[in-house]
């Protein structure tokens, strides 16, 4: 019976491994998710024919409620909140490992092996800290806290010291495993670690620390396997853990930081890079009428949309633009950072939400090398990722991030609120560039004027 | 170290490559689903909270486990779900003749 459940566990790790290869294209992606899904029925099906348990009141209750809670979010949740529905998915998925651990470990207080012992301060330290760090980053995102850093003197010796504390507490647990109190001031410390490892960290940089917490959730769920030795549970924790990480690394480069500077650097307190030139520069200031003007005449546009954009739901107005373009006739792409949005592919799930198909959606190095035969590069609520600086200023502290080659388009048309520069601080060169055109105001009301404008 | 310990952890490493390979060829333009995705596979402990939840004696490790099957189910249910319905957005161009 046993044989035939790890045989049966394996089919469903294999499922996800399907499931994921699914995503590799937007084409099998939702098949890829079916497949997920078919992977987790087994595994819980195979679960509760197990003869351990001969209870079902808890598991009928505790299936209840959390579809209930899980079904509803699913639905509800706006696309822009998806950056906090995952970031609290992250939290309940490493709570959950770390309650399994401890579960464990009261089962098998009399029989303890010291394997099992190891694994199971693994998977209480990462999921709880997991759980912890996940609800800050919800709260920060969801504004139920500031989003500014919080930092404190000796933030990061206090940081230190709660991290051999948990050593020796985890070398007091393995030595003597009858030891609880060690277990839960291990669980104490944990929590308190992931709170104040995220509090530090602005809003802008939560797309990072999110693809952390992804990580560990996994990690947590395969500690958890470890606990068990149960292999669909190794295998999917090593599969998300991956993915977590992979997406931290995108997002890292993709906002030239190292992950370090993101976790320790506190960026956004203030004071960071301030370009006060003294210089008073001007730009030429155009309106709608002569954005219009400039998209009824070109062949190519591309445009670049900034999250902002999506906040004020304006994408669904700068579709139907779009959409005039094309039926006269223009080609039209949208060339999408990695930072555009507030999480890696943020920016294309808002776009797709407003009937863009994802065939107009390209990332940078799919579409960089187009600017330069195109007629007009439409900005809306982007800005340093379009800053020329980062190729050329050694000493900006954008330089050698990856940015869109708009600059290199024949007219570049910007629809910006002020000239105020971006996260970064640093000054954009391109506003004042010849070829642009400065448009101010409000993104949703100019693109609805241009909309208007090119209907009339 | 024990030999399941060893085992567990020879899967646990050529998982992490399979991931590794597999996300790799994730294109940016899915990666929201792929994190929502994640979730929902990483709701994966159900499996371990299922047992904890149903053993026989009542007392803390019941608890525990119900605890971890609602945090679990959430992360199964809503994971899969609100992935599914964001790539039901991601459409095609129709072909005009």
């Amino acid at each position: 019976m046993d044989a035939a459940r790890n045989l049966a566990y394996l089919i469903s790790a294999v499922f996800f491994i399907f499931g994921l290869k699914g995503l590799s294209s937007p084409r099998t992606a939702r098949r890829g998710n079916l497949l997920a899904v078919i992977g987790m029925a087994i595994a819980i099906f195979v679960t509760l024919l197990d003869k351990q348990i001969i209870d079902f009141t808890f598991i009928i209750v505790g299936i209840i409620v959390g579809s209930a809670i899980g079904a509803i979010t699913a639905r509800r949740v706006q696309m822009t909140a998806m950056p906090q529905m995952v970031a609290i998915f992250n939290g309940f998925g490493g709570g959950a490992s770390a309650l399994v651990a401890l579960a464990e470990y009261n089962r098998f207080l009399a029989t303890p092996r010291l394997d099992i012992v190891v694994t199971i301060v693994l998977s209480v330290f990462v999921g709880a800290l997991t759980l912890t760090g996940s609800f800050i980053a919800f709260a920060k995102l969801q504004d139920l806290m500031k989003g500014t850093p919080i930092v404190f003197k000796f933030q990061q010796a206090l940081n230190a010291l709660l991290g051999v504390v948990f050593l020796v507490l985890a070398g007091i647990f393995v030595w003597n495993f009858s030891n609880v109190t060690a277990l839960l001031l291990i669980l104490v410390i944990a929590s308190a670690l992931g709170v104040l490892l995220v509090i530090p960290i602005g809003s802008a940089d939560m797309p990072v620390v999110i693809c952390l917490l992804n990580s560990y959730s996994g990690i947590a769920a395969a500690m958890t396997g470890f606990v068990l030795s149960n292999v669909v549970l190794i295998v999917s924790g090593a599969l998300v853990g991956a993915s977590g990480l992979i997406l931290t690394h995108i997002m890292c480069v993709a906002m030239n930081r190292s992950l370090p500077n993101v976790v320790f650097g506190a960026v956004g307190v203030g004071g960071y890079g301030a370009a006060a030139t003294g210089e008073k520069r001007y730009v030429t200031e155009y309106t709608e009428e002569d954005a219009a003007m400039m998209l009824e005449d070109a062949q190519s546009v591309i445009i670049i949309p900034g999250y902002g954009l999506a906040v004020a739901q304006a994408q669904f107005a700068l579709h139907e633009m779009a959409q005039m373009l094309i039926d006269r006739g223009t080609t039209v792409r949208y060339a999408v950072h990695p930072v555009a949005g507030r999480m890696p592919g943020h920016m294309n799930v808002l776009l797709a939400e407003a009937n863009v198909p994802y065939d107009l959606l390209l990332d940078l190095d799919e579409i960089n090398d187009d600017f330069q035969h195109t007629d007009v590069a439409l900005i809306i609520g982007a800005n340093d990722v379009i800053n020329p600086a980062a190729r050329t200023e050694k000493d900006s502290p954008l330089y050698g991030m990856p940015i869109l080659n708009a600059d290199q388009a024949q007219t570049v048309i910007i629809c910006k609120r002020s000239l105020s520069p971006g996260f970064s601080g640093v000054d954009n060169e391109l506003f004042y560039d010849q070829k642009t055109m400065m448009i101010f105001g409000d993104g949703k009301a100019s693109v609805q004027e241009l909309v208007n404008l090119i209907k009339g | 170290m024990e030999g399941a310990l060893l085992v567990s952890f020879y899967v646990f490493v050529l998982a992490t490559f399979v991931g590794f390979e597999m996300i790799t060829k994730v294109p940016p333009l899915l990666h929201t689903p792929l994190m929502s995705g994640s979730n929902g596979i990483s709701g994966i402990t159900l499996v371990g909270s299922l047992i904890s939840a149903g053993t026989g004696h009542a007392g803390i490790s019941k608890v525990l486990g119900l605890v971890a099957v609602i945090f679990a189910t959430i992360n199964v249910v809503g994971g899969f779900m609100v992935t599914d319905r964001m790539l039901a957005r991601f459409k095609r161009e129709p072909k005009k003749d």
